[in-house]
């Protein structure tokens, strides 16, 4: 979507870059965006996903909590849980910082595991 | 659609690790024998590019969110095998760093995102654009309609998965023990956003990049 924009531009510099370098740009402007998918949402009171509230917000919803749901909704930790820096988390403005900074630690993960699975992979077809 | 720890119980989330286990072991066999080395930065790319996109949320009526996975649009370019992997880190990676689905659940959102996205969606496709030219408009109508399907079939699932819960998993006391939701409240509410908004986001989304590719690098679309 956004290589359009690029692809009108002069520069000849981008022309004679490599496919994956482009579109890694991509990448970087898409994560640069991605506050986008905090603030519309929040300008519309819209909450989280439907069917992926927190055992606290089904409690709100339903007025209970399921036994087994309540034994099993605290098993795993995440270290930076929806894409929030811990202490980071009042205001708007804060909040976006903050999921533009997950968007390259998730971008980085990601693309690094893929990457290892992809040469382990990929290995014997080295020659090829 | 990401189902977070305590919605499946047991049973459910037990049996999709083992039917997602084959399809991953299977996605692995066939990288294996027809991934080249230089290839692997597009499967990062493609990982990396479904991670950041599921987290453009749109809001939809009801005061709800969701958004696109990409899966489709990396099942065409890179093969259906090649989206199972890529998409399956990226919701790995989601889950374990930032809660954004259970852990207990990876098999099951991998099994609806991924596998059953990347082959609906890569399967829709070839049926459509089958014999048109690289360059042709059929093959992003194609893309779009795959796309759209792909991610409604994705819905449909999880929605399922879901609202069996309260059929085969209630305590002796005839209380639900995981998700509480029927089929009757789970399907019109996951399939509603999906069909009337996320669908299309989907379908715009792999249009303007398989146009991107068209024009630019149309040697990845043969």
């Amino acid at each position: 979507m956004h290589e359009r924009a690029e692809e009108h531009c002069c520069c000849r510099d981008f022309e004679d870059m490599t496919t994956t370098k482009k579109l890694w740009i991509g990448i970087g402007i898409l994560a640069l965006l991605s506050p986008l998918g905090l603030i519309i949402p929040s300008l519309f009171g819209a909450g989280g996903a439907w069917g992926e509230w927190g055992a606290e917000e089904f409690y709100k919803l339903v007025g209970y909590v399921p036994e087994g749901m309540q034994k099993l909704a605290h098993l795993w930790k995440s270290p930076l849980k929806d894409y929030a820096v811990p202490g980071h988390a009042q205001g708007l403005a804060r909040r976006g910082l903050g999921y533009v900074l997950t968007a390259f630690i998730g971008i980085a993960f990601t693309a690094g595991f893929a990457y290892f699975i992809a040469r382990v992979l990929g290995r014997q077809n080295k020659k090829k | 659609m990401h189902i977070p720890d305590g919605y499946l119980g047991p049973a459910t989330y037990g049996a999709l690790f083992g039917v997602t286990l084959p399809f991953w072991a299977f996605a692995s066999w066939k990288l294996n024998r027809t991934l080249k080395a230089r290839q692997a930065p597009y499967l990062a790319l493609g990982a990396a590019f479904s991670f950041v996109l599921m987290m453009f949320n749109i809001p939809v009526l009801g005061g709800t969110t969701g958004h696109a996975t990409g899966t489709t649009l990396i099942a065409i370019l890179l093969g259906p095998w090649a989206a199972i992997i890529s998409v399956s880190v990226a919701l790995i990676i989601q889950a374990l760093l930032f809660g954004d689905g259970g852990i207990t659940a990876i098999g099951a959102n991998c099994f609806t995102m991924a596998v059953v996205g990347g082959l609906t969606g890569y399967g829709i496709y070839r049926l459509i654009a089958a014999g048109s030219d690289i360059k042709s408009r059929r093959r992003i109508v194609a893309g779009a309609i795959a796309a759209y399907v792909s991610l409604n079939v994705s819905a449909l699932l999880t929605a399922v998965l879901l609202g069996i819960q309260p059929l085969i998993e209630i305590s002796s006391s005839g209380q639900p023990l995981y998700a509480p939701y029927p089929l009757a409240v789970t399907i019109p509410a996951m399939v509603s956003g999906h069909a009337l908004l996320f669908g299309f986001v989907e379908a715009a989304v792999t249009a303007l990049v398989l146009k991107y590719f068209q024009r630019n690098e149309p040697a990845m679309l043969a």
